[in-house]
């Protein structure tokens, strides 16, 4: 609070701008434009359409600028965005300084400003925010149309050039080109290290590729974001998994890396371990949403990859991002009764705040406090109903949330033509089973130093969902980036 | 890379085709698959590594149309280029002495068959393999399993060649009749063949290894698409298989989830057919 006060006093360099804080705490947030929710739900295009140059201005406006040495806003950003600055820049119609500024720390503003949960980092220590009446500076918002700005008007490849210092010869590989290795591979590359992404799949990006869908990433997006990298010197293999095609242990002692970077996600699914939990119609989020997303089964008149199209009521178990993600694209593939089934309350939902206002919108259900028990097929084996519990919430279990428990016998069953569970993923074990000499933890997960992202195995590196379970985009990157720092000082100095 | 170096038609949809892909040449092991792409907006499709060329870079698959993918596939000829390969994938089938193994294959399996019984022999087993066809002009890789196997039967199901019948009832005859000690039986090929030997070597309590073959997608244990019950528990047949203890298998859910896209492929199959046939 006090804070607050203190920051609210000192506007004296606001006065130069013209505007007073009380004038600026007068300006309403601006939300962003976006498709009607009735309309949306017909088609993968992104949901909101982003602020115009005008809108941004105002938005910038409600910026008051605090004096302190780290902004607050500053202290909840992962990677320490210069907020302040990069808003200032905007209120002054500077888009693309702004941009530049932004780039300084984050190398995917476009894709953070639509995917980072901002009301639980920057958003939510905001001074403007913390007080009553108020929303947060739409920091987010303002993120994602900088970048957006600069894609449509700046000069991408002239700034590529000149970021990148004087070639080094010593190269190191990275596994997985999700966000971990995605900014492990600029960081590197910039400093001037030759760089290799080695991807499991066809296509790199991770989660952002075959996870997040269309409506929320669009793929132009994220693939103008993955050109600049290339663009910049990274090499991209597709089509190797690590482990199987290569081993670490060959990257560092055979194909001449003198560093290898581990960011190969948690990507292997979780299920419930209840019986019918094999039959035809129950994906894992994994399954449903890389057919969508990766394989584009979606627009089926162009992709092969098929997937189940229509239907009544679809129901997805859990209540983080996957679950919005898996669920909205089941409305969207034309089931009608799109729900989420949750085993706690509404209080303890994972998901981005704007992920569930845009669910809520768009009529997706939400059941709170049941609990599946078994999927009921029908003669084909496919499923046809879940039985669920009823839960009430109990004593606070190990992460502080009030577990919930069972009430006997209030069994009930819903007929349903699909299922997705996403609740949560574990470790992948190809890459850990086929690297002697580095230590997991009793997940699976590998475990890495968290300022320097080391391993226990010499000149191997990690970061990212695989080194702390399933986190976010920002989190990935901002491993990536400290374990850049340090691979590159592993690398002048020669010393593990 | 990925380029069709060689391609020869077999007949009866069946096409084999030998693929640069160095990379993977040189890792695989029998057993092993590959996950392949024909074009850019195509399918991952699954397909057995039957060979390898380490010094030339190449693999060799044998691929049966049943599909659209495939279908497509059968279109290309050498020179042609795959969008995408990747592999090796699975666990590498178990080598070790085991004494007398049965290596038994139907269809496509065959070829996936092939370089088990090769290094199985070489490993000192005796190899009686029994392979299978609907007509004597249908059988697949004869010479070469003949090569890789101590002992050669053959069934067909008119009899034109070998024993009449199916794979499965000469593996009685050598078990029941003869009283041939076995010790390990190996089956690749279509699921009611897999299914019909594992109810059999089960009653004998022969070790039987089959290779499971569900729907997969990306091939390394991200999908949780292929799925299989395994003893009553959730495998992945990516990452925990292909090979699976064949009295533990669940076959009936393998065969479900199969066909559980039945009416989307057929679809597709037909759309693309017809185009196909315009375009002609
Ligand atoms: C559906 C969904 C929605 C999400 N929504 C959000 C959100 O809105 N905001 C947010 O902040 N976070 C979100 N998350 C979480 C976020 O996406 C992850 O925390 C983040 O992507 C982790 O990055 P990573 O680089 O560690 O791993 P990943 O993104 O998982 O990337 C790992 C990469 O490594 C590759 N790989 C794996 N094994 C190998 C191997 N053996 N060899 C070579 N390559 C390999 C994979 O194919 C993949 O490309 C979401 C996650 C999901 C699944
Ligand atoms: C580990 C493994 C190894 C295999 N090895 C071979 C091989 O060596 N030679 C060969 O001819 N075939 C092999 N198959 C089967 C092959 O993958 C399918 O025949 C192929 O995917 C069919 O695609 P389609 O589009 O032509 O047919 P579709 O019309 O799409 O499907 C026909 C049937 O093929 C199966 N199928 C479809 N899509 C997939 C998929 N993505 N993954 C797996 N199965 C699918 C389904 O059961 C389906 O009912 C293997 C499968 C697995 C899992
Ligand atoms: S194919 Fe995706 S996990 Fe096995």
């Amino acid at each position: 609070m006090e804070n607050i006060n203190k920051n609210l006093q000192s506007d004296a360099t606001v006065k130069e701008g013209k505007l007073s804080t009380k004038e600026r705490l007068q300006i309403k947030r601006h939300e962003m434009p976006m498709q009607d929710p009735q309309e949306r739900i017909k088609n993968f295009n992104e949901v909101p359409f982003g602020y115009s140059p005008e809108e941004a201005i105002e938005e910038a406006k409600r910026c008051i600028q605090c004096k302190s040495e780290v902004p607050e806003c500053v202290k909840g950003c992962p990677v320490n965005i210069d907020i302040l600055g990069f808003i200032n820049l905007i209120e002054k119609g500077d888009f693309l300084a702004a941009a530049k500024k932004i780039k300084e720390t984050n190398s995917l503003p476009a894709i953070c400003g639509r995917v980072c949960p901002q009301e639980d980092q920057c958003e939510k220590l905001c001074v403007i925010g913390r007080r009553k009446d108020t929303p947060s500076v739409a920091i987010g918002n303002l993120e994602r149309f900088v970048a957006d700005y600069k894609a449509k008007y700046g000069n991408l490849h002239f700034e590529v050039n000149s970021f990148i210092n004087p070639g080094k010869n010593k190269k190191v590989a990275i596994v997985g080109g999700g966000p971990a290795g995605l900014a492990t591979a600029g960081d590197l590359r910039k400093m001037g290290y030759g760089v290799t992404i080695y991807e499991a799949l066809h296509e790199i990006g991770g989660v952002l590729m075959y996870g997040i869908p269309e409506f929320r990433l669009p793929k132009d997006i994220l693939l103008r974001e993955l050109q600049i990298l290339k663009d910049m010197g990274v090499e991209v293999i597709t089509n190797a998994v690590v482990g199987k095609t290569v081993t670490v242990d060959e990257l560092l002692n055979k194909k001449g890396y003198s560093a290898v970077f581990i960011g190969t996600g948690a990507g292997t699914p979780k299920f419930l371990n209840i019986p019918g939990e094999e039959l035809n119609g129950v994906y894992s989020a994994n399954e449903f949403l890389t057919r969508v997303n990766l394989m584009r089964a979606y627009n089926k008149n162009e992709y092969d990859t098929p997937i189940k199209s229509c239907g009544n009521t679809f129901v997805v178990f859990g209540a983080g991002n996957t679950a919005m993600d898996a669920v909205r694209t089941a409305l969207r593939l034309g089931y009608h009764d799109a729900r989420i089934f949750y085993r706690r309350s509404r209080k303890e939902m994972t998901a981005r705040l704007e992920e569930i206002h845009h669910a809520e919108q768009e009529g997706v259900k939400f059941d709170f406090l049941v609990n599946p028990v078994r999927f009921i097929g029908d003669e084909n084996q496919n499923v046809k109903q879940v039985e669920c519990l009823k839960m009430e919430l109990g004593e606070p279990d190990e992460s502080g949330r009030r577990r919930p428990v069972p009430i006997k016998g209030s069994e009930f069953t819903t007929d349903i033509e699909g299922a997705v569970i996403a609740i949560g993923t574990n470790a992948n074990p190809i890459v850990p089973q086929s690297t002697p000499g580095m230590e997991l933890n009793k997940w699976g997960y590998i475990i890495a130093n968290e300022e320097t992202g080391k391993t226990t195995k010499k000149g191997v590196f990690a970061g990212g969902d695989i080194v702390t379970g399933a986190a976010t985009v920002i989190l990935a990157m901002g491993a990536g980036k400290k374990a850049a720092a340090s691979i590159d000082e592993y690398l002048k100095i020669g010393i593990w | 890379m990925y380029e069709i170096i060689e391609k020869k038609n077999l007949g009866e949809g069946m096409n084999v085709y030998k693929i640069n892909v160095p990379d993977v040449a040189a890792k695989a092991r029998p057993g092993q698959f590959v996950v392949l792409r024909v074009h850019e907006k195509g399918e991952r499709i699954p397909i057995t590594i039957a060979g390898n060329d380490e010094i030339n870079g190449s693999i060799t698959i044998l691929v049966q149309t049943v599909g659209k993918t495939t279908h497509l596939l059968s279109e290309l000829s050498a020179g042609n280029k795959l969008a995408d390969v990747v592999g090796p994938l699975g666990i590498p089938s178990e080598i070790d002495n085991f004494g007398t193994v049965i290596c038994m294959g139907g269809g496509f399996g065959i070829a996936a068959l092939h370089p088990i019984a090769k290094a199985l022999k070489e490993h000192g087993n005796h190899i009686i393999s029994i392979i299978g066809a609907r007509r004597k002009d249908l059988l697949l890789m004869e010479s070469e399993m003949k090569e890789a196997s101590s002992e050669l039967l053959v069934a067909t199901d008119d009899g034109s060649y070998g024993a009449k019948g199916f794979v499965t009832d000469v593996l009685k005859k050598l078990v029941v009749d003869n009283k041939r000690i076995i010790n390990r039986v190996i089956a690749i090929g279509p699921v009611p063949m897999m299914k019909a030997v594992s109810d059999f070597t089960k009653s004998y309590n022969i070790k039987t290894i089959v290779s499971l073959n569900p729907i997969m997608i990306d091939g390394s244990g991200m999908c949780g698409a292929c799925r299989v019950l395994v003893g009553g528990k959730t495998k992945f047949a990516c990452v925990d298989g292909p090979d699976f203890d064949a009295h533990e298998v669940d076959f009936e859910n393998l065969v479900n989830r199969q066909r559980f896209y039945k009416e989307e492929e057929k679809a597709a199959y037909e759309c693309h057919m017809k185009q196909h046939h315009s375009n002609m």
